[in-house]
């Protein structure tokens, strides 16, 4: 005998506690099969690419906090090398340094996020893990308050180099923070980096191969996740990536556990990265001379790019010779490594689609701009 | 002729007391009556006020597990926090989700709070601190804690919300799941004790059955915390996956009574680990402490839940299932087993174990746990070996060469 | 071994349990706030500010409103205008500090508290009589002179402003948002 049963169609989100915002998910279930999932965006647009036509190229950085605004630092980054690039401008080596340093700081609070949410997503009541992840983030964000005065939107640096030196304090904080923070990393990996529920619950769970990877275009850890040898530090390297020495792990299957342990070991190096250039930095210009309001020539284009927490973020950027660009495209990661979504739900069950969303660390501010 | 029933309670002292003041004013049957309503207003009231410091009491404990403070505005140490809680429930809108069945609607909270309070009247809490000693108390227990997976498949199904009913078929498949290894591990309790009254298997505990049962407390301990719902089996109320699980649409005081039916559960399956397992109100106080030491044990089980409950993820309903029936049972069916072999050749002429006889036990089923886990381990292992992973960390170098090559 | 790992989460639990809360209570204690805090209430030093609007044209969002008044009366420093409107929209303001970083005569400097709330918009607007009256605990974003003093806004003193000091007119000199961090030992 078998019982007749029909699927059921679910809006996942906007409201959902766990859609990273405000994402929706139309997501068809055969019991707790899915069988369909078609994601749908645009709850959070905020025209970031056309406001940018009316600003000049100053007040865009403002902007660029407000699209992953877990990572505002790599933002700014990757806004003022094309910027830089534009002009055909270079940044002093100061400057770079910083860059460097605050934008591989921003990666460790992102991907602390990232892992505190995944692991919040499987399941731990109350956000043990996120508490714990949100405590060691905190460090970071009372150093950035340092540096520029603001925790989230920092807008830190600006075309030409990072808009202030450090104060002293914040270098005796970030020593502090470098000599503490490996325990701390070491608690959170100890709480569940081989946990045996963690390990049933995500492993082989949402593969994605790395042929189907690079057909979307997928960048950042769930790229480097499916195993394949890709980081925009080392393969072009930008600012003070090539005077520092680091390691880049690399998944094997690309499950929803290698994207997991990707992220805990980023971690690892980004302090490495940090600690080198603690090590190298020299005093020296922080900012080049140039003027308030930026004029392009008419004509130039220029693209820049950097490895986001999240994967390839890159401003494209269109002069008409005014003080605003005439055009600016963002390629943002989230949006991009969002549209292999519905290859890693189907045919896992309900419970894995949030962790497998999880695991790809979407922000929405970034995917609808 | 209510007057029957006196014998049935006779054994408990308050109730003795109570009628015994109020037979001198009135007739038999209605002071019997009178003495049964002020018990069990005396009851739910203990049962509310204890799951109303349940709910302060884990909120802070699991502030202190993820170094936050907890609730500590209103009241010293935030005591009065539940009280807030209730009055800010009290004064929501009394929401009913259009197309939902309504009289289902409105009786589910009280059919998930309902087996709660009816398993604590049997629950003793001192020698003859009980509203009624039944002499057979955990056949009572298991049958009225299955009633309320009836409750939970009511409110998934009339809600009319599609994570109610995800909630509702996950938490009556895990309920009926779990419902066998709990039974077959409390089985064993009663084959030692020889009696199914909770009086008895207290007194019958010359060591904590702790002990003597390790497998049994086990499997109860995990069988237990899945048919309350708590991590990691929360999967009926997967707070990140289906919103709230099968109470979705219940807002205000329905939403009241259900989290307090959720608490005092645990209190409940606490005060029967503490009563079957830990040895009830034996310790070294003397008696009329008793109390005492099983408040202390329920605290120590409430903690340990709670602890759990903020340490461990969440399994998936597939893996919930096949942990239950290729896990649990399976255990609980050698404990069984064990235990009746045990006690066909250790039992003595009259049918009662010795003390000497409890502590051959102990060894032996020690040893069986311990062989058992490390078995069922090999079974699994494959699956949860953090070593076995093609992934590597690559040095900038390796990086770049390799990268040519793709 | 099936168990062992749960059993050392377990114990991470365990060990942060005796650890002390690292959250704040926050009305009664507060975090320390960083002296370059960009905060509401912006400090506004009428002295000093010759109402050229630089501020308003670099705000991204243009919430800064300003109209002024050819005025030969004025006695203030360097100035030939009178201020009669300085509107800051403060809840469009994104606390971004440009308007800052623009100011030419340092007449203008971030606030450094954020406890602003208001039941109506049109209370979040900044008119120049609370710019005029507010206290003033400007920041240290941007302003080295302040940085160097190793002035800190929330210890609670005022600054005037002859005590702000001037740096900006040093940097500007080139007519450019140059940024030397140390001053012309022989400049003023
Ligand atoms: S802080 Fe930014 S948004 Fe606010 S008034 Fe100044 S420039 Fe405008
Ligand atoms: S930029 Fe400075 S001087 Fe000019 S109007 Fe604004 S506050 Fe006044």
């Amino acid at each position: 005998m078998s019982i007749r049963t029909e699927p059921m169609t679910i809006n996942i989100g906007p409201q959902h506690p766990s859609t990273h915002g405000v994402f929706r998910l139309r997501v068809t279930f055969d019991g707790e099969d899915i069988i369909e999932a078609e994601p749908i965006l645009g709850y959070l647009h905020r025209g970031t690419e056309k406001l940018a036509e009316e600003r000049n190229y100053v007040q865009i950085v403002t902007l660029t906090d407000r699209l992953d605004y877990t990572a505002s630092m790599t933002n700014n980054q990757a806004y003022c090398l094309a910027v830089e690039k534009l002009l055909e401008v270079e940044a002093p080596l100061r400057a770079k340094y910083l860059r460097t340093m605050t934008a591989e700081l921003q990666r460790i609070a992102s991907h602390l996020i990232a892992v505190g949410f995944f692991l919040q997503e499987l399941g731990t009541f109350g956000g043990t893990p996120l508490m714990y992840a949100f405590r060691a983030r905190e460090r970071i964000l009372d150093m950035f308050e340092m540096l520029c005065g603001a925790r989230i939107t920092l807008s830190y640096m600006r075309p030409g180099g990072v808009f202030w030196d450090p104060p002293s304090e914040f270098w005796s904080s970030l020593d502090e923070f470098l000599k503490e923070f490996p325990s701390d990393l070491a608690e959170m990996e100890d709480l569940l980096l081989n946990n045996e529920i963690l390990m049933v619950r995500t492993r082989e769970v949402s593969p994605l191969s790395a042929e189907e990877a690079i057909n979307n275009s997928v960048s950042g850890p769930v790229l480097r996740a499916s195993g394949v040898k890709m980081d925009l530090r080392v393969m072009d390297p930008y600012d003070a990536y090539s005077m520092v020495d680091f390691d880049v792990p690399i998944g094997s299957i690309g499950d929803n556990y290698d994207r997991f342990w990707v992220r805990m070991q980023e971690v690892r190096q980004s302090l490495r990265i940090i600690e080198q250039c603690v090590d190298q930095i020299e005093p020296g210009d922080y900012r080049l001379d140039l003027p308030k309001v930026l004029r392009a020539p008419e004509g130039t284009e220029s693209y820049g790019k950097v490895e986001a927490p999240k994967g390839e973020l890159g401003f494209y950027l269109f002069s008409d010779g005014g003080i605003s660009p005439y055009r600016m495209k963002i390629r943002s990661p989230s949006l991009i490594n969002l549209s292999v979504i519905d290859r890693l739900l189907v045919g896992w069950k309900l419970a894995d689609m949030i962790v497998s969303l999880g695991s790809i660390d979407i922000n929405m501010g970034e995917v609808d701009r | 002729m209510i007057c029957v029933l006196e014998g049935f309670y006779q054994t408990n002292i308050i109730y003795r007391t109570i009628h015994g003041s109020l037979s001198g004013l009135m007739p038999c049957w209605s002071a019997t009556i009178v003495t049964g309503i002020m018990f069990s207003l005396f009851l739910v009231n203990i049962f509310l006020v204890s799951t109303a410091l349940m709910t302060w009491g884990e909120r802070r404990l699991l502030g202190r597990f993820q170094t936050r403070v907890g609730p500590n505005r209103w009241g010293p140490f935030g005591l009065l926090q539940p009280i807030a809680d209730l009055i800010s429930l009290l004064f929501k809108e009394n929401l009913i989700p259009r197309g939902s069945d309504k009289i289902l609607f409105i009786v589910v909270p009280i059919l998930i709070m309902m087996p709660v309070i009816m398993v604590l009247g049997v629950i003793p809490l001192a020698p003859g601190v009980a509203l009624a000693d039944l002499n057979v108390g955990v056949l009572y227990i298991l049958a009225i804690t299955s009633v309320s997976s009836l409750g939970i498949f009511i409110a998934g199904w009339s809600s009319n919300n599609r994570f109610a009913i995800f909630g509702a078929v996950r938490g009556v498949a895990v309920l009926i799941s779990y419902e066998v290894p709990v039974v077959i591990s409390l089985l064993g309790i009663v084959i030692i004790s020889g009696s199914m009254s909770l009086l008895d298997i207290v007194e019958a505990q010359a060591i904590p059955f702790l002990m003597v049962q390790p497998m049994g407390l086990l499997v109860f301990f995990i069988g237990s915390s899945a048919e309350m719902n708590r991590t990691p089996f929360d999967i009926a109320e997967a707070e990140s996956e289906i919103i709230a699980g099968f109470h979705t649409e219940f807002s205000g005081i329905k939403f009241a009574i259900i989290q307090a039916a959720e608490y005092g559960a645990m209190i409940v399956t606490s005060a029967i680990i503490a009563i079957v397992f830990l040895g009830g109100w034996s310790g070294p106080l003397p008696e009329y402490l008793g109390w005492f030491w099983i408040l202390i044990k329920v605290l120590v089980c409430v903690f340990v839940f709670t602890w759990v409950r903020a340490t461990l993820p969440r399994l998936r309903i597939d893996q919930i299932m096949a942990f239950c029936w290729k896990g649990l049972l399976p255990m609980s069916l050698i404990n069984l087993l064990a235990v009746v072999i045990e006690t066909f050749i250790l039992k003595g002429p009259n049918g009662q174990l010795s003390v000497a006889d409890l502590w051959i036990m102990c060894v032996i089923n020690t040893i069986i746990t311990v062989c058992t886990v490390i078995v069922l381990n090999k079974l699994i292992s494959n699956k949860v070996d953090p070593l076995r992973s093609g992934s590597k960390i690559l040095s900038q170098r390796e990086l770049l060469l390799d990268g040519q090559g793709d | 071994m099936y168990g062992i790992e749960m059993v050392k989460g377990l114990l991470v639990t365990l060990k942060n349990f005796s650890k002390k809360p690292v959250t704040i209570q926050y009305p009664e204690q507060r975090v320390s706030q960083h002296p370059r805090f960009r905060g509401e209430e912006f400090s506004w030093y009428e002295e000093r500010c010759t109402g050229c609007a630089s501020c308003a044209k670099y705000c991204p969002l243009g919430i800064i409103e300003i109209v002024t008044d050819p005025s030969d009366t004025a006695v203030k420093q360097g100035d030939k205008y009178k201020l009669e409107k300085f509107d800051i929209q403060l809840f469009r303001c994104m606390f971004c500090g440009l308007c800052v970083e623009a100011c030419p005569y340092d007449a203008l400097f971030m606030g450094s508290g954020f406890e602003e709330g208001k039941y109506t918009r049109n209370d979040m607007i900044i008119t120049i009589d609370d710019l005029r009256n507010s206290p003033k605990n400007p920041s240290t974003w941007y302003r080295p002179q302040l940085e160097a003093k190793n002035y800190d806004p929330r210890s609670g003193q005022q600054l005037s402003w002859k005590e702000v000091g001037r740096e900006s007119w040093n940097w500007h000199k080139t007519e450019k948002a140059g940024m030397r961090i140390t001053p012309d030992p022989k400049q003023d």
